[in-house]
């Protein structure tokens, strides 16, 4: 996780986008570092959830390529922990919106192996395609 | 003695008429036994599982507010006189009681959602939405042990939680830290509970159809420290957590070797046992590993 | 102008019988409706399909039965002054005044090849064959485009928790035009769903019709291979004389 994060020119209207949609005050945040902490998929993702806060806070879109917002199972630890009352679920799934609306899925339906489909329960599949296709 | 029966109005959702059949059946039995009876909601659709988190999102609320409609006709067309829901997968529970606040706390919403679906009657915001679990725990102290006839003393059990009965917040059942709601029915049913803190660690949920490994390594964590405080099964109210915690055990042995199996239930098929119920009602998959504790 | 006398010119022309020696003037009731957007004036009491043939348009494509049970001339219009987007089978609406409407003459649809003795008769065949019915947002959508006033989302959930009896007879009366399919923001086909579940039903959960098996044993052991035999001998004049003088259950 060698991700350094670099201020850089930020765009203001990305930040007014994603604090729309997700209802969320994101600057308000204030860097403590517990919703990483508390993230039971963090060891997966390239970025932590505070880094991806603080991307959004400095309007930077590149966030938007991070594998971190598809690997939020949407449990919300940080969010029951987050010392400022945000909701970074909601923040990852506006994140994941600004794509999926683009009409662009993250998982291929018709890639998905058939001896495995029969094996899901329906509620795996319903969720998967609600937060991973568009 | 039978206690009277109390009629409830009842979601079951998609995966308990399939993979979670045993959850269903289990459950029925046990309420049944309780004096309460589950009435199933006519012409009920899937909630859609996950409340959609963006607020601009309106069209992914349909689903489950359809399904608050078909509770209040039932109430006016005098089928139950109850007006709280009953779920008992998770997912179902917790997507129908944040769509179920969310547009009883912004009318605007609620007027949208209700233009949207004009061949429907409006929705009123009178449904309240609850977990079987927290029938439960409303019965008088005793309701439970009272009925046990075979109980379950010796079997080490670990209660998992997961999320979505516990968080966030303003939809959760019990403390979101130190629950102890489903911990409360085992020891009543005469098993030893085992705590650990991994009991509402995430299993992974929907990654499951992504991202096998990840969650394989998250069912390891809770599993093996389980198993690490003496646990012989774990116990469950998601089919989707049953459904990663139990199947996704092939995928933890092929990272981790050393594991060993442990089989994982509903609470309410050891309810089932405990109220000495046949092998019918409490649902035991013939290819599970069960302890013989519960097949005497 | 005809060029050519093809069977579905005649078929058209046969259809027109409403207009034909109908003097203009003589036509008392008129509507204006829109096909794709140009204006025309045609006697109220066609259809669709009948008013687009009198506008001057040709079908080669997008009809079929023109009695409402093939499925083939799907329309979706708007009525001026309206905001909803209607559908409705060509041949068996009626033009109305400020329509606005275009035809739909195919579907694209994909259609899931299986071989059902082999599948389980559970919801898991719908997840493997057509997953992106888990995208269903009981939007309601696709049963307010069904020509045939199916229950179309309530036989979609059905197929989600694996129902195969409603879903079967929900979907029983299906032309399959496929306007559901167009309208579901799901980008579900329904249809094709239906169709799997149907034959699902019939294998597995229907009982078994005695009479047909009976019958499909006597076939096999050759009870009718002689009188078969005799009839494919026959000339083909004498065959369409004894067609017609069938014995046949009165229309």
């Amino acid at each position: 996780m060698a991700n350094r994060l670099m201020i850089s020119t930020g765009n203001e209207e990305f930040l007014e986008r994603i604090s729309e949609m997700s209802g969320q005050i994101i600057t308000l945040c204030e860097q403590c570092g517990v919703c990483s902490g508390s993230c039971p998929m963090v060891s997966e993702m390239d970025i932590t959830p505070s880094q991806m806060m603080r991307m959004v806070q400095l309007g930077q879109s590149e966030v938007l390529r991070a594998k971190t917002i598809w690997l939020c199972a949407s449990c919300f630890t940080c969010t029951v922990r987050c010392p400022r009352g945000l909701d970074l679920s909601k923040v990852a799934e506006a994140l994941r919106q600004v794509i999926l609306r683009q009409a662009v899925d993250h998982i291929d339906i018709k890639a998905l192996p058939r001896d495995e489909l029969v094996e899901l329960p329906q509620i795996a599949l319903v969720a998967g395609m609600r937060k991973f296709t568009g | 003695m039978e206690p009277d029966i109390h009629k409830f109005p009842y979601y079951p959702g998609c995966t308990l008429k399939t993979t979670a059949r045993n959850f269903e059946v289990s459950a029925l039995a046990c309420a049944k036994k309780l004096g309460i009876e589950l009435v199933e909601l006519p012409r009920w659709n899937c909630c859609g599982t996950v409340f959609s988190l963006t607020d601009d999102d309106l069209i992914h609320h349909v689903a489950a507010v359809r399904n608050l409609i078909r509770v209040q006709e039932m109430n006016r067309d005098g089928m139950v006189e109850e007006n709280r829901l009953v779920t008992l997968c998770s997912m179902c529970f917790n997507t129908l009681k944040r769509v179920n606040l969310l547009v009883k706390e912004n009318p605007e919403n609620l007027e949208k959602i209700n233009n949207f679906m004009y061949l429907e009657d409006d929705y009123e915001g009178n449904v309240e939405v609850i977990h079987f679990l927290e029938l439960l725990r409303e019965l008088d102290p005793g309701a439970i042990s009272q009925r046990v006839e075979r109980p379950l003393t010796g079997l080490r059990v670990a209660p998992y939680y997961g999320c979505l009965m516990l968080r966030p917040r303003e939809v959760g059942i019990d403390d979101p830290e130190e629950p102890t709601i489903q911990g409360a029915i085992l020891a009543a049913v005469g098993a030893e509970v085992i705590y650990n803190s991994y009991m509402k660690v995430c299993c992974g949920s929907y990654q499951t159809v992504n991202d096998k490994s990840a969650v394989a390594r998250l069912v390891y964590d809770i599993l093996s420290h389980a198993q690490a405080d003496g646990a012989q099964a774990i116990v469950t109210s998601c089919p989707l957590c049953a459904y990663n915690l139990d199947s996704r055990q092939k995928e933890v042995r092929e990272i981790y070797p050393d594991f060993e199996q442990i089989p994982v239930f509903y609470f309410t098929q050891l309810m089932a046992v405990a109220f000495g119920f046949g092998a019918d009602l409490c649902g035991f998959d013939p290819n599970q590993l069960v302890p013989e504790h519960l097949l005497k | 102008m005809k060029t050519e006398e093809s069977i579905m010119q005649r078929i058209a022309d046969a259809a027109k019988a409403v207009t034909r020696g109908v003097d203009a003037k003589d036509i008392e009731h008129w509507v204006t409706i829109y096909i794709m957007g140009r204006a025309y004036k045609v006697p109220a009491d066609l259809t669709i399909l009948t008013a687009m043939e009198y506008a001057g348009y040709r079908f080669v494509r997008g009809v079929g039965c023109r009695q409402g049970f093939c499925g083939a001339c799907s329309t979706v219009y708007r009525k001026e002054g309206e905001y909803k987007l209607q559908t409705g089978m060509a041949c068996q609406t009626r033009v109305e005044d400020g329509m606005y409407l275009v035809q739909i003459p195919f579907a694209p649809a994909e259609k899931a090849a299986y071989d059902i003795s082999k599948e389980s008769y559970d919801a898991s065949v719908f997840l493997k064959f057509y997953p992106e019915v888990a995208r269903c947002v009981s939007c309601n959508t696709c049963t307010k485009s069904c020509p045939q006033d199916l229950e179309v989302m309530d036989y979609v959930q059905a197929a989600i928790r694996g129902d195969f009896q409603s879903l079967a007879e929900g979907s029983f009366d299906c032309i399959q035009c496929g306007l559901c399919a167009m309208r579901c923001p799901a980008d579900i086909v329904q249809y094709n769903v239906a169709q799997l579940g149907r034959r699902m039903y019939g294998r597995y959960g229907m009982p078994v019709p005695k009479h047909l098996i009976t019958r499909l044993q006597e076939i096999e052991a050759g009870k009718f291979r002689g009188k078969m035999d005799q009839l494919v001998a026959v000339p083909r004049e004498q065959l369409e004389k004894l067609y017609a003088s069938r014995v046949r259950e009165a229309d």
